[in-house]
């Protein structure tokens, strides 16, 4: 079969396929369920994420792969009714086991969320508090370098460097994501989750944060959530595809290289979905 | 069916729902100008009452106060005082100097105080605004005619002295200065009390307490608590505060004792009670506020390592405290004007004295207003009405200071 997506291997990397792996596990999901009250939302997901990669988590609506990214930075704990079984194992500890502070495991796991959501605060300090939460206890001139360099890694300290005391909310749509963004590795996390970043952008904006993404994929664990597939196709080193069973419960259908995953899919379901037959 | 009629049929159907929105569109603005009538002839009433003319009548008029031949307006101060001493006895005498030295006096207060003290003028009948501007000459036959000896003033009821004086029996002398005070101090009660707990409460429901059966009881409860009448509270207040507490709404646990016992019926007792009544509404009020947070910057919050804590005090408080300000506004607004269970409470209607501490007797001007109106004589309406105008523009500046308050700390947060 043949599909006319551009492969990241294609645009961004030169190395050939068999030598992506680096072999390095940064998160794994073993057995993952979770449950919104009595509805089973995921079901016995088993997933390895590469160190310094980027994975997409595509399929169609509904199949839960919100709700995975999600159970890897425990954010699931703040839906009153959700309940997760099973593992996920950060750097070979399960942050599920007993004593493990969600609040930590938030901040080596950061987070995008789908709509860009900048604190009302100025554009300085909405990379700064994460920081100081975090007990950052530096001088004032440590905060303002690390404002800048993650303004920078960003990709947005050219636009906004002069006007850092603004409202985080004056920016665009796409500066706004940027900015989160920055918030996120101000924190300096091992992994950063993106849960459909460029949903609400424009195409412009969109192309902007899948650049940055491959960027940032030097020093950290991307795993991205999208509806886009060309999207996926651009940027991803691995492609998870989720779907759904007859009790609407989401699994894990395939895993692999994304140029696996979108040239030559082993699964019927995954074919028809990357074709645009179903979904 | 044709598409023709299709077309037809949607144009009649397109007419009769514009005429729908215009009926509705026209009962919209009936009922604004219903509420705005309503307003306005509130405020007319007030302002009728407040001045206009007053038929007052003397035990000794001021024409004949006076030595033969001399206007007691031009005299000094040194020949009014011996009229004063003369005509009025010893202990008032005593009294009217130990208030403030007669060397201190201004002419004018010698005049108005041999007017009063020696001439004992009485506010005989009392005439609205408007009817005292249109019939002023009619009034002056009829005066003439029913009190030949009294005369016919233009009293604006509504003056400096009204606010600084003390409440009086008189109602030519009365004033509000110490219901003013008193209401001042029991609102500042009701805030520092209602303010933080209802708040605490608020956030406690919303971002801490599992979604669960004891939780849906409580709330249901908050809800109906605001629904209770405030006499209900006045009992409670009595009961609690008043007697059961009273060793510490009187103060005496404290060391405190005061000349007028009041038996724990304080500011204290007052305040906490008007506390009590207008916390269900805060606590509601600060829960929508708190609720109307958007959740995608809790989540923003938590993604970055947050607690609850900081989550809550650096995004959930500052983004609903505008909310929460309006809210608690509105509430101790209503706290303000309260009546019923003040009186329950124990409000005294008849005090002289400022408010020294929070374990005074107490009066408030919503009381005197109520005790005013219930009283039969004339004038006595006139200086309700008055009231009535202080209390309208204390709770508008308060409203204001904190809408302002509000506005700016807002702006600053955007």
């Amino acid at each position: 079969m043949s599909i006319n997506i551009k492969l990241a291997s294609d645009q961004f990397s030169p190395t050939p396929l068999a030598e992506i792996s680096n072999g390095q596990i940064a998160v794994e999901a073993n057995q993952l369920n979770v449950y919104y009250g009595n509805f089973l939302a995921v079901k016995d997901v088993n997933l390895k994420i590469e160190t310094k990669k980027i994975t997409a988590m595509i399929g169609p609506s509904g199949c839960g792969k919100s709700t995975v990214i999600r159970a890897f930075n425990r954010m699931n704990d703040l839906v009153p009714i959700a309940r997760t079984e099973g593992e996920v194992l950060f750097h070979g500890q399960n942050i599920y086991a007993e004593g493990v502070d969600p609040v930590e495991v938030r901040k080596r796991v950061g987070m995008v969320f789908q709509k860009p959501n900048p604190f009302p605060k100025s554009i300085y300090e909405n990379i700064a508090w994460g920081a100081r939460i975090n007990g950052f206890k530096g001088k004032k001139s440590d905060m303002d370098d690390l404002v800048v360099e993650s303004l920078k890694d960003s990709a947005l300290w050219n636009e906004v460097h002069d006007k850092l005391q603004q409202s985080g909310l004056s920016l665009s749509g796409g500066q706004q994501q940027r900015l989160c963004i920055a918030r996120a590795i101000a924190v300096k996390p091992d992994i950063i989750l993106m849960d459909e970043p460029c949903s609400a952008l424009d195409p412009i904006s969109t192309l902007k944060i899948e650049e940055l993404m491959r960027d940032l994929s030097k020093l950290y664990t991307i795993i991205i959530v999208t509806h886009n597939m060309q999207q996926a196709a651009r940027v991803s080193d691995y492609t998870a595809f989720f779907t759904l069973d007859e009790n609407r419960a989401g699994y894990l259908m395939e895993y692999g290289q994304t140029n696996q995953i979108f040239m030559n899919p082993k699964e019927k379901v995954t074919e028809d979905y990357i074709t645009g037959r179903f979904g | 069916m044709s598409l023709q009629e299709n077309q037809s049929q949607f144009q009649s159907d397109l007419n009769a729902r514009h005429r729908r929105g215009k009926i509705w569109h026209i009962t919209f603005i009936v009922s604004t100008v219903i509420a705005i009538i309503a307003l306005v002839v509130l405020l007319v009433t007030i302002i009728e009452d407040s001045f206009g003319y007053a038929a007052i009548t003397y035990k000794i008029p001021p024409s004949e106060i006076a030595p033969a031949g001399t206007p007691l307006e031009s005299m000094l101060c040194e020949e009014l005082i011996p009229i004063l001493e003369e005509n009025v006895s010893p202990n008032r005498y005593r009294q009217l100097q130990n208030e403030k030295p007669f060397t201190e006096w201004s002419q004018q207060e010698c005049y108005e105080i041999v007017v009063y003290e020696v001439g004992g003028p009485k506010a005989e009948e009392t005439w609205s605004l408007s009817y005292s501007l249109r019939y002023a000459n009619e009034l002056k036959t009829y005066v003439k005619q029913k009190y030949p000896e009294g005369d016919l003033i233009f009293k604006q009821w509504l003056n400096l002295d009204f606010i600084t004086q003390p409440q009086s029996k008189d109602p030519l002398i009365a004033g509000i200065r110490t219901a003013i005070l008193g209401s001042l101090y029991i609102i500042a009660i009701v805030i520092i009390v209602a303010f933080p707990i209802g708040i605490a409460a608020a956030i406690y429901l919303e971002e801490y307490a599992s979604q669960n059966r004891i939780h849906r009881i409580i709330q249901t409860n908050i809800n109906n608590l605001a629904g209770v009448p405030s006499i209900i509270y006045g009992m409670l207040g009595l009961a609690f505060f008043v007697r059961y507490l009273e060793p510490i709404t009187s103060g005496y646990i404290f060391g405190y004792s005061s000349e007028t016992t009041a038996n724990g019926r304080t500011i204290l007792a007052a305040g906490l009670t008007l506390a009590l009544l207008i916390l269900p509404v805060v606590i509601i009020n600060s829960q929508e506020a708190i609720k109307a947070v958007p959740n995608s910057l809790r989540e923003a919050s938590y993604g970055m390592g947050a607690t609850k804590w900081q989550t809550v005090w650096n995004h959930v408080l500052p983004n609903a405290l505008s909310g929460i300000l309006t809210g608690t506004i509105l509430a101790v607004s209503r706290a303000f004007g309260e009546t019923a269970p003040l009186i329950v409470v124990g409000a005294s209607t008849f005090v002289t004295f400022n408010p020294d501490s929070i374990f005074s007797k107490f009066t408030t001007i919503p009381i005197q207003i109520y005790q005013w109106t219930a009283r039969p004589q004339d004038a006595y309406k006139n200086i309700a009405a008055a009231a009535i105008i202080v209390l309208l523009l204390i709770l508008l500046t308060l409203n204001a200071a904190a809408i302002f308050l509000r506005n700016r700390y807002s702006r600053r947060l955007q």
